[in-house]
Order: structure tokens, then C-alpha cells, then sequence
């Protein structure tokens, strides 16, 4: 059916198809070894039961906010940041064993290597909400938000997850292997944890909460608090009043800072 | 077949990674419907050579065209005619083997019913009909690399290229990797491979390239470079190692341009290089047995691939030792 195509257009609906192909296969993983979602759910599910059952008696975010109210967003918050770890291992995997250089080496769009692995974490990520949310329910959180205002932090999540594909990509290229790959949660733990999700940098050091503040994953832990209706205590400095933009400004500069990196990288492999 | 003959052309392949020339006037011309062999030790150029033929790539100088297409300037073309077999098992290992050659099927713009005609194909030709349906993570290593040749055949590619196939893989393993690319050979696809191993160059190839220090050193028949390499040798081993002085006398009369015999002592071995073959044979075995020496084995050999390669790698080190001596000399 490609063949009454232009050689544009016809190159535009291979890269289609060839991204469609390769996001199959990824979802087939999932459906193969549904224990890899339960491990890689693991760890945000069992510090946020660490948080709220162990620590949260003694936790006071102030104005009478009921720890799990603050706490369940940003562990939705924070499995997305974490997300740019799965995006790095899928790429160090594919280029460690070779299947990398299979596509590269294969007439199908080159395009599709990137963009199959960007629209299969999308999908991912949604799934990983999906039973997050689950779980948060069955805790017994609730969005006091609207419908549209809940849709539109569960779209917030997915955008911040977005803009760290390519980080993920970049990082996933430069790492020589896998076993180097688990170095990257030295990154990950910190990027994701000095940030507003599960304490309020107001209560942090003064140096730490600055950092917290502008952290991006901050911007959105906070503005999906405020979409779901859960009331949460905020300091008066510029960027914590403007959560509602730079939930939407960070992703933006991630993406355009990372996304031609990841691209270049990507090119440069055939140098 | 293209309009040359040849399935492969190279000419000059220049590649350099900062100060290190990884390819340094690469040469290589190979015929349609050969299987050819790209013999060197690690670090000669072959994988960097073979990345640049595949596409992965791109060259710094020279040029090089597979199936009839610059491998610069029309890469598409190229990459519609070529298989590739790297050094790992490049197959997704959770998706089963079918999934997997369905999807490069796909990948190769097949339609979704001729993609799963063509892997049914490709399972029964690598016998894989029964593994069809599990994952390649519980696969041997030869069934992986079985895999790994089907999802390369899948356009049944005019040339196919294997960087090292059988590294990582024990005997039976190897073996069936042999037969597979025999069988893919007889079927008339051109077969560029490397290897590090001489035997399976020795067994597989018609015709090979010795590669060292970014460049090809010579190109011949696996029986041609043999030959080249200093002809046949005479093989005496004695019974008594006190004979062996005697034997490498003996043995001396009849080297080839009077070379003097090698002596393995432990082995109580004695070899030279001879020219005229039978009459040789026949002067050492009764000039021995009128001495009244016991001889133990007696016979002609060709030399091993592994003493081609060696005298070859060797001499083009000593080549370029002598040239960084020159510019020594000469800037002193």
C-alpha cells in the first residue's frame, strides 16, 4: 500500500509503522514478564508504605494536611522520575546485545529505533500509574480535584515522564553496559528525593530546600497536589507560587536541551 | 550477482578513531557466491571493516560498495541487500524466537502475513520449528546464533556478513553454526566473514583475507596461502633420541635450497622444507633404514594455516618496525 506514496510521504509512513513494530515488541515484555512491572513498582510502593506507615506518625507538613494526602502524589511524582532509569537500561540492553546495530543495519526508518522506545515508556508509565493509583485508592487517598483537573495531573505525570526519555536515552548511549547501568540509581535517588515529594523543603536546610524547590520533579509533585485538591502547605518563594507553570515549563527545557542530545548521540554512533 | 562479479568492493578504506588508525588502506575485493574469510588477530581492522561494509559506520577515506551500492551515498540500498551477524546474538531474548523473526520481517517491510510465512521459513531452514515458541534467554548458545543467522536472512540478503560467529561457543555449537552457513553458501549467498579462529577460516572459506595493522597482507586460497608460505615440508620422527643427529643429517641432503633442518627434541621431530616431494621421501627413508635408524613416523606435510598467519602477522610487524626505524634514522 506504501507503493502510491511520495518518497516523503512514504518515509514518513514507514517511520509509522517501523515505531509501531518496535513499541509491539516492548508492550510483548510486558505481557511476557508481568513480575519486571511488580519490581520496577517495587520500590516507589514500598517507600511510600515506609513513609506513611512508618514515618508518618511522626510527620507534620503542617496546616493539619494528612501525611498520606501529600505523600501518595509524590510518589506518583517520584516513579515517574525514576522512569528515566527504565529508559536507560532498555537502551543499554538493546545496544549490549547487538540489536541496536540489527536495526541500524536493517532499510527500516532509523527514526523509529528513538521514537518506538519514547511512545513504549509513555504506555509504560501510564500502566505504572494505573496500578499506582490502584494502590493509593486502597490506602486511601482520594482527588478532592475536578475530573478534567485529575486527568490533567495524571497528563502533568506523564509529560515530566516525557522529558526524562531522553535523559534516559542520552544516558542509556553513553553507559558502556549493564552492570554500569545500576550506577545510574546514584542519580536517580537523589534527583528524585531531594525534591518536594515526600517532605516539604521548607523543612529542609536552607541550601537543601533551595535546591528541593527548583528541583522539576518539585514543580509537579506540588501542582498535581493542587489539581487533586489535596491542600498542601507552600513556602512564598517565586518558584514554589508558580508550580502551575513550571510543571509545564521543566519538561519543556528537558526536552528541548535533551532530546536533540539524544538524537546527536544516537547519529554519532556511526562515527 | 552484480555487473562486477563481485558482491563486495573495497578500495583504500581509511577509518581512524583520534590517533589510532583502525583501518589503514583496506583492500578487498570479493566474488559473487564465495565464502571469504577476514583472518586477523584482535585489533587487526576486521569488525571496524565490517561495521563500515554493514553501514554502522562511516568511512574516512577509500571506498567500498556492497551488492553494487556506495556504502556512503546510497546506505538504503546497501542495507536491503546485506544480512549482519555481529558478535553477540542480536535477538530480543524475552519475545519468543517466532515473535522475534516476525518482527524483523516486519521490520524489513514484509507484510504482516508474508512476515510470519518467512519465519515459519527460516525456523524449519535453522531448524528451530521447536524452539519456535520460547524465549532465546533459554536457548544454547548455538541455537541463539541460529536465530541470529535466520533474522539476518530474512530478505534472503546477497551478501551476509558474520563478525566472528562462533566466538563464545563450544563445539557442538560452533559445528552447528558451520553447517548453517555451508548450507547459506550453497544457496549462493556471498559470505563475508571474520574470525580469529584458523581453523574454522581453513574449513570455511574459499577464499582468504590475512588482515593486520588496518590493512589486508594478503589475499589467496586457504591451499594458495599455504603453499605461499614456504611449500611442503618433510616430517621425520625417530624412534631413539639419540638418532637425531643422524636424521637431521640425513634430512639436510634433500632441503630445498640447503636449508638446514628444524629438530624437535622433545618430539624427537625433524622437519625442512623440500622442493621435489616424492623423490625426497624416498631418498630419507632408505638412506635411514641403510643407517639402521629406527624412524617412527616419516612423511610430506603442508604447513598449518596457524604458520601462515604467524609468518604473516610477523612480517608485516617487522615491516613496520623497520619503517618507524627509517624515520628514526632519518630524523637523526
Amino acid at each position: 500500500m506504501s507503493d502510491t506514496l511520495a518518497p516523503e510521504e512514504r518515509r514518513a509512513y514507514w517511520a509509522v509503522v517501523d515505531c509501531w513494530t518496535i513499541v509491539r515488541r516492548d508492550l510483548t515484555h510486558l505481557v511476557k514478564q508481568p513480575s519486571l512491572v511488580a519490581w520496577q513498582l517495587g520500590f516507589p510502593i514500598v517507600s511510600v508504605l515506609l513513609f506513611v506507615y512508618v514515618f508518618g506518625s511522626s510527620m507534620d507538613v503542617g496546616e493539619g494536611v494528612e501525611y498520606k494526602d501529600f505523600a501518595l502524589p509524590g510518589m506518583f511524582a517520584m516513579t515517574m522520575s525514576f522512569g528515566f532509569m527504565n529508559t536507560a537500561i532498555a537502551v543499554v540492553v538493546d545496544k549490549e546485545r547487538g540489536v541496536t546495530d540489527r536495526f541500524r543495519s536493517m532499510p527500516m526508518s532509523p527514526s523509529a529505533v528513538v521514537t518506538g522506545r519514547g511512545v513504549s515508556d509513555i504506555l509504560h508509565a501510564a500502566l505504572d500509574l494505573a496500578v499506582l493509583a490502584v494502590i493509593a485508592l486502597v490506602i486511601g487517598w482520594r482527588s478532592d480535584g475536578s475530573l478534567l483537573g485529575t486527568l490533567y495531573a495524571f497528563a502533568l505525570l506523564l509529560l515530566l515522564r516525557f522529558s526524562l526519555i531522553w535523559i534516559g536515552v542520552l544516558l542509556g548511549l553513553l553507559t558502556p553496559n549493564q552492570e554500569s547501568a545500576g550506577n545510574l540509581f546514584a542519580v536517580a535517588f537523589p534527583f528524585a528525593m531531594i525534591s518536594s515529594v515526600f517532605t516539604p523543603p521548607s523543612a529542609m536546610p536552607d541550601w537543601l530546600g533551595a535546591i528541593a524547590m527548583w528541583n522539576p520533579v518539585s514543580a509537579t509533585a506540588n501542582e498535581i497536589r493542587e489539581l487533586y485538591g489535596n491542600p498542601l502547605p507552600l513556602g512564598d518563594s517565586w518558584i514554589e507560587q508558580h508550580s502551575a507553570l513550571m510543571a509545564v515549563v521543566w519538561p519543556l527545557i528537558i526536552t528541548a536541551i535533551f532530546l536533540p542530545l539524544a538524537v546527536r548521540k544516537f547519529q554519532n554512533l556511526s562515527r | 550477482m552484480t555487473a562486477s562479479g563481485y558482491s563486495v568492493e573495497a578500495e583504500g578504506l581509511l577509518k581512524t578513531y583520534g590517533d589510532k588508525r583502525a583501518l589503514d588502506g583496506f583492500d578487498l575485493a570479493v566474488p559473487s557466491g564465495t565464502v571469504y574469510g577476514l583472518l586477523g588477530p584482535n585489533g587487526a581492522g576486521k569488525t571496524t571493516a565490517v561495521r563500515i561494509l554493514t553501514t554502522l559506520i562511516r568511512l574516512d577515506g577509500g571506498w567500498a560498495r556492497v551488492g553494487g551500492h556506495d556504502v556512503s551515498t546510497e546506505p538504503r540500498q546497501v542495507r536491503r541487500r546485506i544480512g549482519l551477524t555481529g558478535q553477540n546474538a542480536a535477538v530480543d531474548e524475552i519475545i519468543t524466537a517466532r515473535q522475534n523473526l516476525e518482527m524483523f520481517g516486519r521490520l524489513f517491510h514484509l507484510s504482516a502475513a508474508r512476515a510470519r510465512r518467512r519465519a515459519e521459513e527460516l525456523l524449519e531452514q535453522f531448524t528451530l520449528t521447536e524452539a519456535a515458541d520460547k524465549q532465546p534467554k533459554d536457548f544454547s548458545g548455538g541455537m541463539r546464533r541460529r536465530l541470529d543467522l535466520a533474522s539476518s536472512m530474512i530478505l534472503a540478503p546477497e551478501v551476509l556478513f558474520l563478525d566472528e560467529p562462533t566466538t563464545g561457543l563450544d563445539p557442538r555449537g560452533r559445528s552447528e553454526v558451520w553447517d548453517a552457513v555451508r548450507s547459506l553458501a550453497e544457496g549462493g549467498t556471498t559470505v563475508v566473514l571474520t574470525t580469529h579462529y584458523l581453523d574454522e577460516a581453513d574449513k570455511l572459506s574459499d577464499r582468504i583475507a590475512v588482515v593486520d595493522q588496518g590493512r589486508n597482507v594478503t589475499e589467496d586460497t586457504p591451499a594458495g596461502l599455504k603453499r605461499a608460505i614456504g611449500g611442503d615440508r618433510i616430517e621425520v620422527v625417530a624412534a631413539e633420541a639419540a638418532d637425531l643427529p643422524a636424521v637431521a643429517k640425513t634430512v639436510a641432503r634433500v632441503a630445498s635450497g640447503g636449508a638446514e633442518p628444524e629438530t624437535d627434541a622433545e618430539e624427537r621431530r625433524v622437519h625442512a622444507p623440500v622442493a621435489d616431494r616424492v623423490p625426497a621421501l624416498t631418498e630419507v627413508a632408505r638412506s635411514l633404514q641403510d643407517a639402521g635408524v629406527t624412524v617412527e613416523d616419516i612423511g610430506l606435510r603442508r604447513p598449518t594455516l596457524d604458520e601462515v598467519f604467524l609468518t604473516l602477522t610477523q612480517q608485516s610487524e617487522d615491516k613496520s618496525e623497520a619503517k618507524s626505524e627509517d624515520k628514526e634514522e632519518s630524523a637523526a
